[in-house]
This record gives C-alpha cells, sequence and structure tokens, in this order.
C-alpha cells in the first residue's frame, strides 16, 4: 500500500516537472525576444543577459523616427478588411455547403480540399505580374482581396464543419413556423456557430500581420508597407542590422492579436476543439 | 408528343436566352441574353486579343510583353469559363422549366414570380457566389498562370519586355529529371524536404497529444496557467520566433552553445562541446527539426485538449466497472477519440509542413552550402523554388515546374490520406 502511495507521488512529481520544463523550454526563447526589444544596440540578444543596459529607445526611433504608426495603420486596415469579408463569404458557403444537398456539391468539397495543398508560393509571380499589369501595385486593397481569397477553401471545410454540428431539428421547427431561407440562416443558425466565426475572425485578423512574402511583392513603397514586411527590412539589409527595432516593432504586434483574442476568447477553445473534431 | 417540348426548349437554347422565350420567361431570356452580349463585348475589346496572345507570346521584343501575354490570357479563360458556366446554365434551366411544365407544376411567367423561384431554388448557389468569384480570380487564376509558366522559357536571358518567351513544351522537366545538376539539385531537396516533412510533423503532433493529455490529467493545479503558456508559441508570429531562434543557435554568440550547454556541462561527468549549428548541415537540420516542434506542437495540443474534454466522463466510468485498468482505457477509449476526430488536422501538419518557407528560410537561408541547382543543403523544395524566382539568376519556368510537381505529389498523397481515414467519406454521414 505504502508503495504504491510513493509510486504515486513519483508520477506526480515527474508530471509536474515535465510541465513546468516545458514552460521553461517556451518562455526561454520568447523572454530572449523580449530582452532584444529593451536592450541598447543593434545587436540582438544572443542570450539572456541581465547584465545590459534596459531603455526604450528602440520604441522611440520606431515611433518618432521611423512611419510605424503609418505600417501599423496600413496592416490594421487590411487585417480588419481581411476579416470581415472572409468571415462573411465563408459562413455563407460554409451554410450552403453544410445545410443544402445540391449538384456538384461533393465535387467541390474535394476540389476545395485539394486546391488547398497547392504551395501559395505559386501565386507570387502570377499576382505580382497582375498587379504590375492592372498598376496596383502598393494598393492595399488588392493585397487584402487575395488574403481574403487565399483562405477560403480551408475556411469553408471547417465553417461547414462546425455548421454540421448545429442539430437539423432546429432548421425544421424555424420552416414548420414558416421562416424563408434568410431568416432560418440569420436568426435560428448564425448565432449558434459563434464560436467558429471567432476563430475564423482572430485567424483571419492575424494573417496580414504574420505574411511577409505576399505583402513583400506586392508593397514597394515605404508609406504603403505593413508591419511584417517593413520589420523584416531590419534584419535581412546585412550591412545595417537593427535587430533592437525589429524585436520592440513585433513584440506590438502582440497588442492588437491579444486584444482581439480577449474580446473573443469566451467563445474561442470551444470553437477550436469543436472545428477540429468535425473533418 | 408532349416529351419533345423539353428538347425543343434544349435546341432553342442554342443561341443564348433562345430556350427562355421558348419557355416564355422573358426576364429569363432578357439576363440570359444580356449575359451573352457581355460576352461578346469581351471577345472584341478583350477576350479574343488575349487568346492569340497565350498561344503566340508575342513576336516583338519591347513591343510585346510576353509575359503580360500570358496573364491576360489566362484571365481570358476564366472568364470565358465563367461565361460558358452561365451558357450551360441557360440550357439546364430551359429543359427543367420544360419539365416542370410537363409534370403539371406552376412554373410563372412574370419577373417577380421567377425571382421568387431562383430565390427558393438556388438559394445555396446564390450565397456560395462569393466564395467561387473570389476564388476562380485569387486561387485559380495563379494555378493557371503558374501551369502555363512551367511549360516556357521564362528565366533571366527571357525577361519580359527586352525578350520574349516561348512555349517550350517539356523542357523544364526533363531538365529536372535529365540535367544531372538539376536533377542531383532535386532529388536531394526532395529527400531532405521528405525527412523533414516527417520529422517535424510527427513530432509536433507526439508532442501535442502528449502534453494535452498529461496536463489534462484532473488532479494537476494551475492548468489554466499552463494552457496559457502552451499557447504562447502559436500566439506570436512564426517569423519573430523563429529569428529570435536564428539568433539563439547562432555558433559563436548564440544562447544555445554560450548558456545552455555550460549550464548542462556542470552537470558532473557530462561535457558537450560546441555544436556548429548554423556551419554544419545536419547540425541545422537537428535545429529545425526541434524548432519547428517547439512552433508546431501547440496547435495540436489545443485540438487535442478540446476533443479530451469532450469525452463523456461515464464512458470512462462504464470501462471502469468492466474492470478495464488505467492503460487499457487509454488505449480502447482516449487514443481512438483523439485519432479518429483530429486525423484531418493532423494531415493537415504534414502539408504545412512539406510547404514551410517561413522555418527554412528565416533561420538559416537555407544553408549552409549549396547543393547545386541554386539550392542549400538544408532548403525544401518551396524554398528552392522561391530561391529559383528571387536569385539574381532568376528560372522562373523551372520554379514553376518544380512547383507543378509539388502539388501533383501532395494532391495525390492528401487524396490517399484522406482516402485513408474517411475523413471525407464521414462527412455525408452527417
Amino acid at each position: 500500500m505504502a508503495s504504491q502511495k510513493i509510486n504515486k507521488i513519483i508520477i506526480q512529481l515527474a508530471t509536474y516537472c515535465f510541465l513546468i520544463g516545458l514552460s521553461i523550454i517556451i518562455l526561454y526563447p520568447l523572454s530572449i525576444a523580449l530582452l532584444t526589444a529593451f536592450q541598447k544596440g543593434n545587436t540582438p540578444a544572443f542570450y539572456l543577459d541581465f547584465s545590459r543596459e534596459l531603455t526604450l529607445e528602440n520604441f522611440q526611433i520606431l515611433f518618432f523616427k521611423e512611419q510605424y504608426f503609418i505600417w501599423f495603420g496600413n496592416t490594421l486596415k487590411i487585417a480588419v478588411t481581411t476579416m470581415v469579408l472572409q468571415v462573411a463569404v465563408v459562413v455563407l458557403a460554409g451554410y450552403a455547403y453544410s445545410r443544402y444537398r445540391f449538384a456538384g456539391r461533393k465535387q467541390t468539397l474535394l476540389f476545395f480540399l485539394l486546391i488547398q495543398m497547392i504551395p501559395s508560393m505559386a501565386a507570387l509571380t502570377s499576382f505580382y505580374v497582375l498587379a504590375t499589369l492592372l498598376k496596383v501595385l502598393d494598393q492595399w486593397w488588392f493585397l487584402t482581396i487575395l488574403y481574403v481569397g487565399g483562405g477560403i477553401p480551408m475556411n469553408i471545410w471547417l465553417m461547414k464543419g462546425y455548421f454540421d454540428t448545429v442539430p437539423r431539428e432546429i432548421d425544421e421547427s424555424g420552416r414548420i413556423d414558416g421562416a424563408g431561407h434568410l431568416r432560418i440562416f440569420w436568426q435560428l443558425i448564425l448565432p449558434l456557430v459563434r464560436p467558429m466565426i471567432a476563430v475564423q475572425a482572430l485567424w483571419a485578423f492575424m494573417g496580414p500581420f504574420g505574411d511577409f512574402l505576399l505583402a513583400k511583392f506586392l508593397l514597394r513603397s515605404p508609406g504603403s508597407l505593413t508591419l511584417a514586411v517593413a520589420l523584416q527590412r531590419y534584419v535581412t539589409d546585412q550591412k545595417n542590422l537593427q535587430y533592437g527595432l525589429f524585436s520592440a516593432g513585433s513584440i506590438l504586434i502582440a497588442i492588437p492579436i491579444a486584444l482581439l483574442f480577449f474580446v473573443l476568447q469566451k467563445n474561442f477553445v470551444s470553437g477550436l476543439t469543436a472545428g477540429g473534431t468535425k473533418g | 408528343m408532349r416529351n419533345k417540348k423539353k428538347y425543343q426548349a434544349l435546341l432553342c437554347g442554342i443561341i443564348p436566352g433562345g430556350g427562355q422565350i421558348y419557355n416564355k420567361q422573358y426576364s429569363k431570356a432578357i439576363f440570359f441574353s444580356g449575359a451573352f452580349i457581355l460576352e461578346l463585348i469581351f471577345t472584341i475589346t478583350f477576350g479574343a486579343n488575349a487568346l492569340i496572345g497565350l498561344i503566340t507570346l508575342g513576336s516583338i521584343p519591347m513591343v510585346d510583353n510576353s509575359m503580360f501575354m500570358l496573364v491576360r490570357g489566362s484571365l481570358a479563360i476564366i472568364v470565358y469559363a465563367l461565361f460558358t458556366g452561365l451558357y450551360i446554365l441557360s440550357l439546364h434551366d430551359a429543359y427543367k422549366i420544360q419539365q416542370s411544365i410537363e409534370n403539371g407544376e406552376e412554373v410563372g411567367t412574370n419577373t417577380r414570380e421567377i425571382i421568387r423561384k431562383i430565390w427558393v431554388n438556388g438559394f445555396p448557389y446564390l450565397i456560395s457566389l462569393p466564395a467561387y468569384l473570389l476564388m476562380s480570380f485569387v486561387i485559380i487564376f495563379p494555378v493557371l498562370v503558374t501551369l502555363f509558366i512551367a511549360f516556357t522559357n521564362y528565366d533571366l536571358a527571357h525577361t519580359p519586355p527586352a525578350n520574349l518567351i516561348d512555349w517550350v513544351g517539356f523542357e523544364n522537366f526533363f531538365k529536372l529529371f535529365i540535367k544531372s545538376s538539376f536533377k542531383s539539385a532535386f532529388f536531394d531537396v526532395l529527400k531532405w524536404t521528405l525527412i523533414w516533412t516527417f520529422f517535424s510533423s510527427t513530432l509536433s503532433v507526439s508532442l501535442g497529444v502528449f502534453v494535452a493529455i498529461i496536463a489534462n490529467q484532473p488532479w494537476i493545479k494551475g492548468q489554466r496557467f499552463f494552457r496559457t503558456i502552451f499557447l504562447l508559441p502559436w500566439a506570436v508570429p512564426a517569423f519573430v520566433t523563429i529569428l529570435t531562434f536564428s539568433n539563439m543557435f547562432n555558433d559563436s554568440f548564440g544562447a544555445i552553445n554560450v548558456q545552455i550547454l555550460p549550464l548542462i556541462n556542470r552537470i558532473p561527468f557530462v561535457e558537450i562541446a560546441q555544436i556548429p549549428w548554423k556551419t554544419s548541415a545536419n547540425w541545422t537540420k537537428v535545429a529545425m527539426i526541434l524548432i519547428q516542434t517547439w512552433l508546431g506542437f501547440p496547435y495540436i495540443y489545443v485540438m487535442v485538449t478540446g476533443v479530451l474534454q469532450s469525452i463523456p466522463g461515464d464512458l470512462y466510468e462504464a470501462a471502469r466497472i468492466d474492470g478495464a485498468g488505467a492503460m487499457k482505457r487509454f488505449q480502447k477509449i482516449t487514443l481512438p477519440m483523439i485519432l479518429f476526430s483530429t486525423a484531418p488536422v493532423m494531415i493537415t501538419q504534414y502539408t504545412f509542413n512539406f510547404n514551410n518557407f517561413s522555418m527554412i528560410y528565416l533561420f538559416n537561408q537555407g544553408g549552409p552550402g549549396v547543393v547545386g541547382g541554386g539550392a542549400g543543403s538544408t532548403d525544401i523544395l518551396i524554398s528552392w523554388v522561391y530561391k529559383l524566382t528571387t536569385s539574381g539568376k532568376p528560372d522562373y519556368a523551372l520554379a514553376a515546374a518544380v512547383t507543378l510537381l509539388i502539388s501533383t505529389g501532395l494532391i495525390i498523397a492528401s487524396l490517399l490520406g484522406f482516402k485513408y481515414s474517411n475523413a471525407f467519406d464521414k462527412e455525408d454521414m452527417m
């Protein structure tokens, strides 16, 4: 009996050690990134070193000497528009694919699944030439349309899966009460898929903040850049590396994302998991 | 006798809108013939030239820009596909309406009635329309362009507007499989891509599942705290963390060599020499797989946590009453539940890492060293494609050919994967 108890304690101890160890492994690199942002000078913090002087200099340079607020505004504009449009388009199509059986449904669903396997890298040259042809380089809305369209196939799948979990009886009762297509969709079903909407909104919002590839191809003039592209320049120009500015600017990206996260949080975890549990 | 009318309607439908006139649905007729007139205008102003341009790809340098012609041609193909869709729809409609008349149904000929009918019967199509249109131009269009470029000689020596691009058939594919420098590069890169995909994804998935199971045991205190921390790698933009890691793995200044290894070496009898993370290809590979595990596990962890929480408690209770031990319960309930419901997500981990450009490019630019054909020793296919298109001596056509091969491979693999996991068959059972 006693040995069993000791066994149990050992297991618990090992579990806690594992969890704490993993937490350290996660926090360690993140604190190095944080440290770089508050250090003096352009070199990165290669390791945790608290002997160096901490300063807000990097933030001051970003705010007053660089166009940080403009980049931030650009990104925010693109992110919000992408979020709204993508959620709207995906919700509508996802609903159609979940609730209606129409000709071509199965084929297009399979098509959505397969088309997203094609690497988006393929699109860089095409979109660059198209943008040159249409003279829309540096136009934020062009990039936004690409962001909205690119995420559609996968998101329709997830959204459809979530709609599938809403019982059909709800539609039926609505139909018996004489509600039309729109009413059933808008007033009965839509409120029930809020969690998935929240998750997709967050994803769509985060996308433009993290993309430095497509945006780099399509945005050229300094005033039109998004944050990811603008900050990227600090660490790619080998003659003028600015790790401090890069880290300081990147850390601030977390603020809008965290804000949205907290606004949507109530729905968040359940939506994520439910999306995953339904193929 | 009546039976014939369906076919007469179809026959009239050869002239756009004719079938609808036959059915006396004049507003529909106006719509379809209007679309046809638009198609004619489009052909005269843009379409015809664009299609001819796609075939010739231009004949006078500096005047004809082959790349523009290729892009215009691709756009025209998509627009024509949409018009053709409308045309087929008009035929379908003419036929169906006659069928309804045959069955004695009221079809209605005034505009309001027709619109109401379309709203009721076409609702799923109408609300999917924005998605279809966006995908035609944002997804199909670039795929089409890539497909075309792969069969041209678009490279540094053939860069518009100073030079013309020409169709060269399968030459780029021959280059990949026959020309020695590209052939060896292609197979080296492919080999590492597969190894990379397998290890980085498998480790992420295993760690994610493992942590979820460990952290979800009911007696653990501070679950919320741990959950927040485990989510962090997913919430911070990847390009920030990858660059931080890139510095941490710096051979001479980085945290791993300067801080971590000395700490480990304090343990008696442990003596690990400095590791050449960035200058040895094998160590770079090890580092990248570890970092990707760090980046990738939180997503799986969240998914699995959700599944674990949704398994009904009485299932375990019943198993316990039947005498199933902890191990048995895990084997028979927990594991199947996790695998069954997250299999599609796990498969997407593999396709994601197969194309995980940021990780490879930001960590060590595909280096150190090269394996030929412009590829670095740790480049995966997708980062090689990037190098082929952005290097000082770009070979866009070859890049497109590689992209096509990647896509075909991935599509076949995922078709098999989804078939195997039954993710798609399951779909219609709901």
